[in-house]
């Protein structure tokens, strides 16, 4: 075996130590006729030669690697600065366990007191968590949060403009524990806050809107937020982290709670994860939050040291109390995105938001002009919902025949209230794109 | 070597005006942006992020970092965690161009060598497991747990059975009933043997209509084989029940016993554990689930399946189960993770699997045998991948509890075990080797403890005393809580 330490000599005297003369005697210990009685069925094992020559092939049959991005509905190609890179690569932090120890672990805990630090500054709220699995399971871990915090267990209302992985995730969550899921249809690709407030009762824990949104819409958050605290809910806003250069931070419209997909911060597309979900609350409900919390304090000398704090909301103390299941969260994720807003700071990230919306407006005006449509009238940061009138599929494979990827096409999608969706594809312009490859996907896509 | 810099916060290096990344310059018409946008949408200022130069951050982090024990540093044989070595070439290997950089939109057609690699994972997946349906979606082992619980619940469902309880021994994992309470169903306690075994006897009279599920770890949390299993998997089968195997201890016994072979009818993989994902301070994991033929119908989507394409070339492609319970995350899982363990299994082959579990019995045996003089096991001189020491009649005699010993442990370069878990064992240090420690590292370590336990008490109190912090203030971190920095 590749990664083995003791040779057979030292094996032969580790196991007379032991007393016992041959390892199957140890494995005694299962009874036999519960033992293998053949080798695996796995492939051959490869050195590390051939392993090299085998994952490179498997990578060259991934055709995207010479192609342009302009995909989104959830993930985006966005640039990682090298150091982001050169930092979570250190083996001090990639293989070390979850900091339990703080003694021997205070590289890990101040890097996570810090995540808090900038997420919290980022939202506008009092209080991050140290992360979460992702963007879909960070909301519904917010709906749950948001029944405790009401301790209303019946009713959660979610608009349909919310990414529909998300409320599918949601909707596997709730529907075992018996909680009703009321999605507002969003025809027009945004919130109509008249039918929001309909939907709206005083049995309701809470209103998640995402903005902005699936289709890449800005929605009217604090309108949304004020309607939701009317009738005793809270109010859960999916955030873009990459937009709050250029638009108002969740708390500031009156969040509750503010959830978000991290990925856009330094970590790599990977066809879908690990990526990190973001969790920030009012710092009222901290006791009510899921996760990881690290906190402040002082050793024997005086010293500031970081510790895991709250622990008692945690599966490892409350068990079936805890307020989430998890244990494991994406630490090392975290890690990135703590070095990319460290490298990016306040002007960055404002030059990095209006450079999207520019690029993304010009890309939009000039699909319109060759016949494709903005599908919806409200006001889009990176992303836009594009109408291709004959179906987008044929759009889609206009653009992949010219080397540019865009989509996806939204007839995959649970979209209420959202008319022709064969027609419907995004199209994401992040700060990586230039005018000229907009010009080209353009020309493409017009065909 | 002094290095002042380390102990200094991010925002305590902030300077107006200081820029690390810079950004293109506007190559289409620079148009206000508010003409772009509504004005009520449009931020103020920019948020109050620390303005910092990239040689900064870098020496921050770089200095941050070593204030961490990790594997590539030091021995960590913290047990129930399997810290194993992470090979170098799964990091080099996940991070080619093709594989990290596949966006989870790509049509299938243009990532037919990814989806090749994630269907061959299920397929190894399911015969490591003994159990052919195999969802890689699940995030972490507590997802693994809770997706899993609901596909019974579905399964359940399907065959109009109500069954609303979930059973597992005392010495489970904290995340078993948390997943059954986050599932909807009612949780179950069952105390056990004195041994820390499941009772038969306890088992049976818990056993009705509205069992649902039994979940057990195995080998227990104790480093043990639970012997009885196809008697209490059977008893389960017989009440209507299903069987879930914690597969957290999974390092002990690949290639050697299957869950399925064993009577577990569900388990889920620590990706990140037992094949080296690797843990990351924290996660990412990747918690897999294998489950039985009769079970597959209702596993999370998408799955990836295969076809045999015009010229006979294999097709893949991701489908949605037929009865899918539905998503428990988005896109498609934690792949980076998964390609790690794929590269890891595929070095392995089949006889390096077996190896790594044997070699894994043999170094926790070994470390058993060196220690049991001074640190009695009380499950007896036979373990499997971990064993849990009890440091009881040092506290009663000399005053030194699991605490000391894990403490001061740091101070001779070693990590501490976990302790006080499993409950089952007072003064509990449970340490879990692995396979990738030499006989010197275990020889090194069995002489520090032998040390440690000859020190005086009221010393061992204090340690450690060579880590960048001493023992922390938990007390005052609970009181007065602090959860982000903020200029004094």
């Amino acid at each position: 075996m590749a990664y083995l330490v003791n040779t057979p000599d030292q094996r032969a005297e580790m196991l007379q130590t032991i007393g016992v003369g041959s390892i199957a005697e140890l494995l005694e210990q299962i009874p036999a006729p519960l033992q293998m009685r053949r080798p695996l069925d796995l492939p051959p094992a490869l050195c590390e030669i051939e392993l090299e020559a085998h994952m490179k092939g498997l990578a060259s049959r991934n055709l995207a690697r010479s192609r342009t991005c302009f995909l989104g509905g959830g993930a985006y190609d966005h640039f990682i600065p090298a150091a982001v890179d050169a930092v979570a690569s250190r083996s001090e932090f990639y293989t070390a366990y979850t900091p339990y120890q703080a003694e021997a672990s205070q590289g890990s805990l101040q890097v996570f007191f810090e995540y808090q630090s900038l997420v919290c500054r980022l939202t506008g709220l009092g209080v991050s968590n140290a992360s979460l699995y992702e963007g879909g399971t960070a909301q519904s871990e917010a709906v749950f949060m948001s029944m405790r915090a009401t301790d209303r267990h019946r009713k959660v209302v979610v608009l349909g403009s919310v990414h529909p992985e998300y409320r599918q995730v949601c909707a596997t969550y709730l529907h075992q524990v018996g909680c009703e899921l009321v999605v507002v249809p969003t025809p027009d690709g945004q919130a109509d806050p008249a039918a929001v407030a309909r939907a709206l009762d005083d049995t309701t824990a809470c209103l998640v809107v995402q903005s902005p949104n699936f289709f890449g819409v800005i929605e009217p958050v604090a309108e949304l937020c004020r309607s939701a605290q009317q009738v005793g809910a809270l109010a859960v806003v999916s955030f873009d982290p990459l937009s709050l250069g250029v638009l108002k931070r969740p708390g500031d419209m009156g969040a509750d709670i503010a959830v978000a997909e991290g990925q856009g911060l330094g970590i790599p597309l990977q066809f879908g994860g690990p990526y990190v979900g973001m969790l920030a609350c009012r710092e009222e409900y901290v006791r009510k939050m899921p996760g990881r919390l690290i906190g402040e304090t002082i050793d024997r000398e005086g010293r500031r040291t970081f510790v895991l704090n709250l622990q008692a909301r945690e599966q490892h103390i409350r068990r079936d109390k805890a307020t989430s299941n998890i244990c494991t969260n994406q630490g090392l994720m975290a890690l990135r995105a703590t070095v990319y807003l460290s490298l990016l700071g306040p002007h960055g990230l404002k030059e990095l938001g209006e450079l999207c919306l520019r690029r993304s407006r010009y890309a939009a005006a000039a699909l319109a002009e060759r016949g494709l449509p903005l599908a919806f009238a409200g006001p889009t940061f990176k992303e836009f919902a594009v109408r291709c009138p004959g179906g987008a599929e044929r759009v889609i494979a206009r653009a992949a025949e010219a080397g540019f990827d865009i989509g996806p096409g939204l007839l995959k999608y649970e979209l209420p209230g959202v008319s022709r969706p064969e027609e419907l594809c995004l199209f994401a312009v992040t700060e990586q794109r230039t005018k000229a490859q907009i010009d080209a996907v353009v020309e493409g896509m017009a065909g | 070597m002094r290095n002042t810099e380390a102990t200094r916060m991010l925002f305590e290096l902030h300077s107006p005006g200081r820029r690390a990344a810079l950004l293109p310059a506007c190559d289409v018409p620079p148009t206000p942006v508010a003409a772009l946008l509504p004005g009520d949408a449009v931020a103020e200022s920019a948020p109050p992020l620390p303005e910092l130069s990239e040689p900064d951050v870098i020496r921050h982090f770089i200095n941050l970092s070593t204030r961490n024990m990790s594997v590539d540093t030091h021995f960590y044989p913290l047990g129930s965690c399997t810290m194993k070595y992470n090979p170098k070439r799964n990091e080099r290997l996940a991070s080619l161009p093709g594989l990290v950089d596949l966006h989870p939109q790509q049509p299938a057609e243009q990532c037919q060598g990814m989806l090749e690699l994630l269907y061959e994972m299920q397929q190894m997946l399911g015969e490591i497991a003994g159990l052919p349906g195999v969802s890689l979606q699940p995030a972490a082992g507590a997802q693994g747990e809770f997706t899993a619980l609901l596909v019974a619940s579905a399964y359940f469902r399907s065959r109009g059975e109500q069954r609303t309880r979930v059973l597992f021994p005392a010495s489970a994992h904290g995340t078993n009933p948390a997943s059954a309470a986050l599932a909807g169903f009612e949780c179950v306690q069952l105390k056990g043997t004195a041994g820390g075994f499941v009772d038969l006897d306890e088992l049976q009279a818990q056993l009705d209509d509205r069992t649902a599920v039994f979940m057990v770890t195995n080998p227990n949390t104790l480093g043990m084989f639970e012997r009885d299993l196809p008697e209490i998997a059977r008893r389960v089968h017989a009440a209507g029940g299903l069987v879930y195997i914690d597969g957290a201890n999974m390092n002990a016994i690949c290639g050697i016993t299957r869950p399925g072979d064993f009577g577990g009818d569900m388990m889920h993989y620590n990706v990140h554990k037992t094949f080296t994902g690797p843990h990351g301070a924290g996660g990412p994991g990747s918690g897999p689930i294998a489950v039985r033929d009769f079970l597959a119908p209702f596993l999370p989507g998408p799955v990836v399946e295969r076809t045999t394409g015009r010229e006979g070339a294999a097709v893949y492609w991701l489908a949605q189960p037929e009865h899918s319970i539905g998503r428990v995350r988005s896109f498609f899982g934690n792949v980076g993770i998964l390609v790690r363990g794929y590269c890891y299994l595929r070095t392995l082959g089949p006889q390096g699997v077996r190896e790594m579990s044997e070699n894994a019995v043999l170094n926790a045996n070994y470390l058993l045998a060196r220690l049991k003089d001074v640190l009695p096991v009380p499950q007896g001189d036979r373990c499997l991948h971990e064993f849990v020491a009890s440091a009881q009649k040092l506290k009663e005699t000399r005053g030194i509890t699991a605490m000391d010993i894990a403490k001061r442990l740091l101070d001779f370069g070693f990590h501490a075990p976990t302790v006080y878990f499993p409950l089952v064992v007072p003064e509990a240090l449970m340490i879990e080797p692995t396979e990738t420690e030499s006989r010197e590292t275990l020889d090194a370590f069995s002489d520090a403890i032998h040390q440690i336990v000859a020190e005086a008490p009221e010393s061992l109190q204090r340690a450690p005393f060579s880590t960048p912090v001493s023992r922390p203030d938990d007390v005052r971190a609970a009181r007065q809580p602090v959860f982000q920095w903020t200029p004094t």
